[in-house]
């Protein structure tokens, strides 16, 4: 009976200890700045050159992230790249006049779209598109133009 | 020649088909034995599992030291340091997480796992119970099995710990990483389905690791030398299949 209780001790020790790594393993080693917005709206914007965006890729303002990319596709007919993504509703206040630019966290890290603010008095909301964007910046076109520094030449739109 | 082949792809083929069918035995009986022997499940947990803990642990943490100072010494080149927890993260929890715990699982439960069904095969122990009218299957094989299927995913996910602490005192106690950006690092790059996709590798190895070896333990050849080659190819096919299941899960999964 003591041999019982014991085995039965350890396995539940074992148990605990499992349950206790896959919990921290789930929860300790993933995003902490899970975007977990219930209730979104949709927001598009057009960009030349969207770099290495990809879904799931934060939406930032002033740094917090505040919504996520949900579809990176080309169109074919104003060849540039559509950007949709959600913003958390708490956030419905941005005017609609506010700028999109890609950004990079990091010197290598993954790319993320950056909110600056408008002035406008009217807000963005589901369905809305951001007018003013700007395209990420790949650094072989930022190479080129300071070795040639030609200034106006406006190619490089290769997609990957 | 093409004969030989023949008849080698046909036993093979017959092997199979008889252990699906083995496979579906176990679980045809999984839930009688769940809600009448649970005691005999917790029991075979204990013996998979818990005395598994400290080959998985210390192994662990070696080969996180080791994933640190590789990946330090090999990220240094570029100056991205701070990249080791990343590089350890990825590595311990969708690879060598799963895999190095079911090739000790293997080694450590699985032989015990097919010598035991092995040797009260050879014994007559098997034959005995139905004798009594107990099933065996019932009473020794399925508890073997559950114990190491439910083992498994709980001894790859502090495996995985293990190791990440192991990483973090090579890479930030003893190489001087930045602590914070060594979480930091990892905490933005790894997504919910990488851990998902080590959690599901780890079960479906524990799965193929019991089933091998309580199979190979029950069809052993009831002598001493037939109870050594069980244990034998208890582990030689576990690790084939294992690497074999790991390289197609991957590519399923990416």
């Amino acid at each position: 009976m003591q041999q019982t209780r014991s085995v039965e001790l350890g396995t539940g020790l074992f148990v605990l200890l499992g349950v206790g790594a896959l919990f921290f393993l789930t929860t300790q080693t993933t995003g902490s700045d899970a975007f977990s917005g219930d209730e979104t709206y949709r927001v598009t914007a057009r960009f030349e050159n969207v770099g290495s965006l990809k879904a799931r890729a934060p939406v930032a303002m002033s740094g917090v992230t505040i919504g996520r990319v949900t579809n990176v596709r080309f169109d074919p007919e104003q060849l540039n790249a559509v950007v949709e993504f959600v913003i958390d509703a708490r956030y419905n206040s941005i005017p609609d006049d506010s700028d999109a630019s890609i950004l990079t966290a990091g010197l290598l890290g993954s790319q993320y779209i950056g909110l600056q603010p408008g002035g406008s008095d009217l807000y963005l909301k589901d369905g809305s598109e951001i007018m003013f964007t700007q395209s990420a910046v790949v650094l072989e076109n930022l190479i080129s133009k300071y070795l040639f520094s030609s200034g106006g030449s406006d190619d490089g739109d290769e997609d990957e | 020649m093409l004969r030989d082949i023949y008849y080698a792809f046909l036993e093979f083929l017959q092997t199979f088909g008889a252990l699906q069918l083995f496979f579906l035995q176990l679980l045809r009986n999984t839930p009688k034995v769940l809600v009448k022997n649970f005691r005999l499940v917790v029991h075979q947990v204990y013996n998979a599992g818990a005395l598994s803990l400290v080959i998985v642990m210390t192994c662990g943490l070696f080969v996180g030291g080791v994933l640190g100072l590789q990946g330090h010494s090999n990220l240094a080149r570029f100056n991205a340091e701070d990249s080791v927890g990343v590089f350890a993260a990825f590595s311990l929890l969708k690879e060598l997480g799963p895999v190095i715990t079911a090739l000790l699982f293997a080694g450590r439960a699985g032989t015990s796992l097919a010598s035991e069904i092995g040797l009260m095969r050879a014994t007559d122990q098997l034959s005995a119970m139905e004798m009594m009218a107990t099933n065996p299957v019932r009473r020794v094989l399925v508890p073997r099995f559950l114990g190491g299927v439910i083992a498994m995913p709980m001894l790859a996910a502090v495996f995985s710990v293990v190791g990440l602490y192991g990483a973090h005192v090579v890479g930030v106690d003893l190489l001087g990483v930045d602590g914070g950006a060594f979480w930091q690092q990892i905490q933005t790059t790894i997504d919910k389905e990488d851990v998902y996709e080590g959690i599901i590798k780890s079960f479906v190895f524990g799965v193929v690791a019991s089933l091998l070896a309580v199979w190979e333990g029950y069809n052993a050849i009831p002598t001493a030398a037939g109870v050594g080659r069980a244990t034998t190819r208890t582990v030689v096919i576990t690790a084939i299949c294992v690497l074999i299941l790991d390289f197609m899960i991957t590519a399923v999964a990416i």
